[in-house]
């Protein structure tokens, strides 16, 4: 269980990035943050990853107290940072230094096994394309088994079809161990796709806005009614949470205003 | 058919490079001496036909038979060991020095606001202003010139290993982070790696001028090494003997710059560079 306790965060110029956020993410669920620019939702998850800490407020992962980066917590960032000295098989095994050699090489071959890149264990990360790298930097993540994977935008900076391809992939992954997924997201589609429970996060300063269940059955299908319901009522609480729409329900019309340029 | 065509074309083009690849590798470097042994064959030629006396300025057969009375009277080697010592001996202690200074104040801002307005106001000395100090501080033996030589090597390598910290991508520190490293495992996996590139060029750079502090070492007050051959050529008048003196730092630069690099390339594999050669 990870739990945000009145977790809130001001930079040191000033900045109110985070108010007062509270949420119990049991293990396994996978949950999405969406919201505008300035919600604080990369803060909070660099909150949880230990990176930036929290300025008040407790982030707790199993009753421990979380102020620094933990073993039981991977991150993938919105590019995929691979160390461009490493082999990809070293950049997978990086997070297994301490582990001994036989354990490691055989972990590492499972995760590249994994995202489909066995081919490519002794290439230089110079050699892959975008979504190979983003893929290898998944395993790195995913090699030490964390119990809690945070995601910052991870594949963003990919085109619509490899993205779509990599959302499928992080989901066969995920079925693996279960590990809880805090994915934060710009793509609402995306977050529909794979979380859960998606939480609205509202600007100035950041806090949660509204939580929107999407227990829809896996696979999902994008063109199903139920999808586009859940899809419309996040896009209707992201238009609400910027102030953008007089209407309070979760309006046709004010969902298709807002759809486009919510951020 | 497609097939076919592919075999066939795949066929002729393994036919036209597989003997020509490994001429070509062992050939291109040698394009390098063009230009240098045009020249030389020039002169050469130019004092046969009459049309300089060569006095000043001697022919490459000159040059080549005071090489060869030098090294077989034992001077050139005993000369050129003493150089190469030196530089060695310098090269060590500047690399030591800068690499230790240059990595503190590329990590730490605060040292880096103490330190390098310092360091960079006694880098601005002309090299040789150290010279007549070193000589009443260390005396006029190995030690001064070996001093001056470490303290031309310094700047580079401070310099490099300074630019080459600070400029090391936040997002990968932050990779390092992430996967709880800090202290001497971020430095050994993170930083070291990260900087090595920019590394390797300080050290060539270090090097190239440990050569020329070198010779302004030796210029002063030295009975031995490479240096001295110049002054003692220009003392008695033998050009040749300078000529083959500066030959013999040309080939020593260039080989111990070469060496330098060649040991450094297995490491630097992984770069993604816009240069091939």
């Amino acid at each position: 269980m990870l739990q945000l306790e009145h977790v809130s965060k001001t930079y040191p110029n000033g900045v109110h990035a985070l108010e007062n956020v509270t949420v119990d993410i049991p293990l396994g669920e996978i949950l999405a943050v969406v919201g505008g620019s300035g919600c604080g939702k990369s803060t909070m998850l660099r909150a949880i990853a230990g990176l930036d800490p929290a300025s008040s407020g407790r982030i707790m992962l199993n009753g421990d107290r979380i102020t620094a980066p933990h073993e039981k917590i991977g991150i993938i960032f919105q590019e995929p940072r691979l160390l461009p000295w490493l082999t990809v098989a070293e950049n997978v095994g990086f997070g297994l230094e301490d582990r001994p050699k036989a354990e490691r090489r055989s972990r590492v071959a499972a995760a590249l096994e994994r995202v489909g890149l066995s081919d490519k264990a002794d290439v230089w990360p110079r050699e892959l394309s975008g979504g190979q790298a983003q893929r290898v930097a998944i395993a790195r993540a995913l090699a030490p088994r964390p119990e809690v994977l945070l995601l910052d935008e991870p594949f963003s900076a990919l085109d619509a079809f490899t993205r779509a391809d990599l959302q499928d992939h992080l989901l066969t992954l995920w079925a693996d161990s279960r590990p809880t997924l805090v994915m934060v997201t710009h793509d609402v589609e995306e977050a529909v796709v794979l979380a859960d429970r998606i939480l609205v996060m509202r600007p100035r300063p950041g806090r949660i806005f509204e939580e929107i269940a999407a227990d829809l059955p896996r696979p999902r299908d994008r063109q199903s009614a139920g999808f586009d319901f859940v899809k419309r009522r996040v896009l209707a609480a992201l238009d609400r949470s910027l102030e953008r729409s007089t209407i309070t329900d979760a309006g046709h019309t004010a969902a298709e205003a807002g759809a486009g340029n919510w951020w | 058919m497609s097939l076919a065509l592919m075999s066939i074309s795949s066929e002729g083009s393994a036919e036209n490079t597989g003997p020509k690849r490994p001429a070509r590798r062992y050939l291109r470097p040698l394009v390098g001496l063009l230009l240098p042994v045009g020249l030389a064959a020039f002169w050469e030629l130019a004092v046969y036909l009459g049309w300089s006396n060569g006095r000043l300025v001697p022919p490459p057969s000159v040059i080549y038979q005071t090489f060869a009375e030098l090294a077989e009277a034992g001077e050139l080697q005993y000369h050129a060991a003493a150089t190469i010592w030196r530089v060695f001996a310098g090269f060590l202690c500047g690399v030591a020095a800068g690499t230790l200074a240059g990595a503190i104040t590329g990590y730490s801002a605060w040292s880096h606001r103490v330190l390098d307005p310092t360091l960079q106001a006694l880098r601005s000395i002309p090299s040789i202003a150290w010279v007549p100090l070193f000589i009443l501080w260390f005396g006029i033996f190995e030690a001064s010139k070996i001093i001056l030589i470490a303290v031309g090597v310094f700047f580079p390598v401070y310099l490099g290993v300074m630019g080459a910290v600070m400029s090391v991508d936040r997002k990968i520190v932050e990779v390092g982070r992430a996967f709880r490293l800090s202290g001497f495992a971020m430095v050994r996996r993170i930083l070291l790696p990260a900087v090595l590139p920019a590394y390797v060029l300080s050290l060539r750079a270090g090097l190239g001028l440990g050569w020329m502090f070198v010779v302004a070492a030796e210029f002063l007050g030295a009975s031995t090494g490479l240096g001295f051959l110049l002054i003692d050529g220009q003392q008695l008048g033998k050009p040749a003997q300078i000529v083959a003196a500066i030959v013999a730092f040309a080939i020593l630069g260039k080989a111990s710059d070469a060496l330098l690099a060649a040991a450094a390339a297995p490491f630097l594999r992984w770069e993604d560079r816009f240069a091939q050669h």
